[in-house]
């Protein structure tokens, strides 16, 4: 039997150049990119001692597909679909990231109801996207059940948005100019019922959830991550807030509408998993505010700007656009050369600098706690890799 | 010739083969119970679509699930000490069929009545832990190293203040014998001992959780951080022998404070093995219940909640009985 189990010999690159500390007695513990809770294809090596971790580091490029290279080659229009995949769970983010960055560029005024028809679908996503945190980082910590409960409002999400957008994750709903197609009485019937819906539900998830005894000794005081830490990586997002930050894009530079809604930027000083994750529970409900205050005052008018341009051609120049998205700031930095396609795209992925202070903060942890920072983070694999 | 083979061998052998078909069956039923009250929970209806419609509710649900165990590949991991390999699985399930043979299942029911029986039972659920050990180790994965630590660590530590509770209600009876224990207690719920133990009920409740690693304390096993703990490598039948042994220590620790406390087989109508069922059952339901409801604990919080709280809560509890006794 090889006993030899900390110098994994057989390995491959990473594992083989993984620098454990000089003492003799640890082991090094590869875990991904095929576990239950990294949620995707994260590998993190891992040097334990017993069960504390002594180093952390996240290996990455599992699903890694190009996606800026892709803008080089493609048109505007045919790149549609693509920031959507990066945060398959906020697509609506991103894919407003990349129009609204051309439309910068191109100087498009979108018309009122489609900035109406954005605001309220993209919120609408970004409950539907931490529901399933909710219910993910639940499923680390052990609990099977509210994953089921968050599906179910998950799916009435989707419902109301698949009869809109024709697709239930990854949506590719907004246009250069507005939004594909517009919201019909039906849909603003059934957005209504939801985030009624959604507000009872939220005392049913705090009484049986977030109150709940287990859940608070593995959350409370667990993975705290000072402000200065944030900072230093560039965290955003529900990370930075519940660092006690209350920094949000919507906030911070008012793109769209936003400026016009009534709705409070939660934030915790708490440091802890159970700051970040009271924030999205608080961020749910901001959202529905939201969502309701655009129902009714929503204008009438077009959808899309009727000379949108089709095919377009942003002059020579280069424009930055950042939105909040559910993990963080999204941002697009577009580079036109006047072509028909960009000279250079970068996404700015959030999930990628709130990864990077992981093995920081896992250091001393737990690996049960590891997994519910990790959790906490609420990381999307294809948005960090691109 | 027949002569010559002593009855008690007989009864033991016939018993033994008795409990094997009632483990088996046991496991058939929990499975199906297991996952039709998660379904229940989830809402969600469970299984449902196994077999022809002549078989509602997905019934043939847990079979199917048994014969895809028996047709997995069984496949020995690269490095594994395959003897030690092999042979956790059996430890596992054997000393929990060996367990049955002390419960008494009704008056008249129980393959050896002896007078060490409670000692009996515990002897041998404490061989789980050697068996998960061995799983842990021989499988040569680090996942399984670290559950099989995990799951010593936390049977060693809770087989205290379980040996404490148990020890209270022994001295209250002065019997170590399970059908004396059950018989010495009345027809009616309020003669039965969890009224007069009460703590000690709770604190065995949630020690037998932890000695069958149940949620929330499946810590040898949690798939969120270990993936599967001591049996990641393990397949087909072998994965299977874990899962029947652990359903098996389900029924002995529910077996065991049915007897304690809750009466065993009496009830206030014909005392019998109906009654000792519905008991078992209502408790197995209460472990599930449980294990879809909770998060699951961290392993210092574990370790903690038994040294800190059990074992003093136990002691308490034991010394409290001695000074009413000896009053």
């Amino acid at each position: 039997m090889n006993l030899d189990l900390r110098l994994d010999t057989k390995g491959d690159f990473y594992s083989q150049r993984f620098q454990p500390t000089e003492r003799e007695d640890t082991l090094v513990l590869n875990m991904g990119p095929q576990h239950p809770s990294t949620h995707g294809v994260l590998r993190i090596l891992l040097e334990i001692d017993g069960e504390y971790i002594l180093r952390a580091e996240p290996v990455l490029g599992y699903i890694h597909r190009m996606h800026e290279k892709m803008a080089e080659v493609m048109s505007y229009p045919q790149y549609l679909p693509n920031p959507g995949r990066t945060d398959y769970l906020h697509a609506l983010a991103w894919n407003w990231a990349h129009v609204a960055a051309v439309e910068r560029l191109m100087n498009i005024e979108v018309p009122e109801r489609a900035e109406y028809i954005r605001v309220i679908t993209c919120e609408l996503n970004r409950i539907s996207s931490h529901l399933l945190w909710w219910g993910a980082i639940l499923l680390d910590l052990g609990a099977f059940t509210p994953i089921m409960y968050a599906f179910d409002d998950r799916e009435r999400i989707q419902d109301i948005m698949q009869r809109n957008t024709g697709s239930r994750l990854t949506y590719c709903y907004y246009r250069f100019g507005g939004v594909a197609a517009d919201i019909d009485d039906k849909f603003i019937e059934d957005t209504r019922t939801e985030c009624a819906r959604l507000k009872d539900r939220a005392k049913m998830f705090k009484d049986l959830v977030t109150d709940n005894f287990i859940l608070r000794k593995r959350m409370e005081e667990i993975g705290e991550i000072p402000i200065d830490t944030c900072r230093r990586y560039g965290a955003t997002g529900p990370v930075l807030r519940g660092s006690g930050q209350p920094y949000d894009v919507r906030r911070a530079e008012p793109y769209s509408i936003y400026d016009r809604f009534d709705f409070k930027i939660p934030a915790y000083d708490t440091c802890d998993s159970m700051g970040r994750y009271l924030v999205r529970m608080d961020e749910i409900q901001e959202s529905i505010k939201i969502i309701e205050q655009a129902l009714d005052t929503l204008p009438e008018g077009d959808y899309i700007l009727p000379k949108a341009p089709k095919r377009p051609k942003p002059p020579a120049g280069d424009v930055y656009f950042a939105v909040e998205g559910a993990r963080g700031k999204i941002g697009i930095h577009l580079v036109s050369d006047g072509g028909k396609s960009p000279y250079r795209l970068k996404l700015r992925a959030p999930g990628f600098s709130n990864l990077s202070l992981f093995s920081e903060v896992a250091q001393g942890t737990l690996i049960a706690d590891a997994v519910a920072i990790l959790a906490s983070l609420d990381l999307v694999i294809p948005e960090i890799d691109r | 010739m027949i002569e010559a083979i002593p009855t008690q061998f007989i009864i033991i052998f016939v018993g033994l083969l008795a409990i094997m078909a009632f483990v088996g069956l046991n496991a058939v039923v929990l499975v199906y119970l297991e996952r039709k009250v998660a379904g229940f929970i989830h809402r969600r209806p469970g299984p449902y679509e196994v077999g022809p419609p002549c078989f509602p509710h997905g019934i043939l649900q847990p079979l199917a699930d048994g014969l895809k165990l028996v047709g997995k590949q069984i496949f020995t991991p690269r490095g594994a000490d395959s003897f030690l390999f092999w042979l956790a699985p059996m430890i596992s399930i054997a000393p929990a069929i060996v367990c049955f043979i002390a419960i008494p299942f009704g008056p008249y029911l129980q393959v050896i009545n002896t007078n060490v029986g409670l000692i009996l039972i515990l002897a041998f659920t404490g061989i789980n832990v050697l068996a998960l050990c061995l799983a842990g180790w021989a499988s040569q994965n680090k996942y399984g190293l670290i559950g099989a630590a995990r799951d010593i660590s936390q049977g060693v530590a809770y087989e205290i203040p379980l040996l404490l509770v148990v020890l209270s209600v022994v001295f209250m009876t002065g019997t170590f014998n399970l059908f004396d224990i059950a018989d010495g207690q009345g027809a009616w719920p309020w003669q039965w001992y969890i009224v007069y133990q009460p703590l000690a009920f709770i604190l065995f409740f949630i020690c037998a959780l932890a000695e069958t690693n149940r949620n929330p304390f499946d810590l040898p096993e949690a798939e969120s951080e270990l993936t599967a703990g001591f049996h990641t490598e393990y397949s087909g039948m072998a994965f299977a022998c874990f899962f029947l042994a652990e359903y098996a220590y389900m029924v002995v620790a529910a077996c065991i404070i049915a007897i304690l406390f809750l009466g065993g087989f009496q009830g206030p109508v014909a005392p019998g093995i109906w009654w000792f069922l519905a008991k078992v059952y209502v408790l197995l339901l209460i472990m599930i219940w449980i294990r879809w409801t909770f998060p699951r604990v961290r392993f210092d919080q574990l370790l903690n909640i038994c040294w800190k709280w059990l074992i003093p809560l136990a002691v308490l509890n034991l010394l409290i009985t001695l000074a009413v006794i000896a009053l």
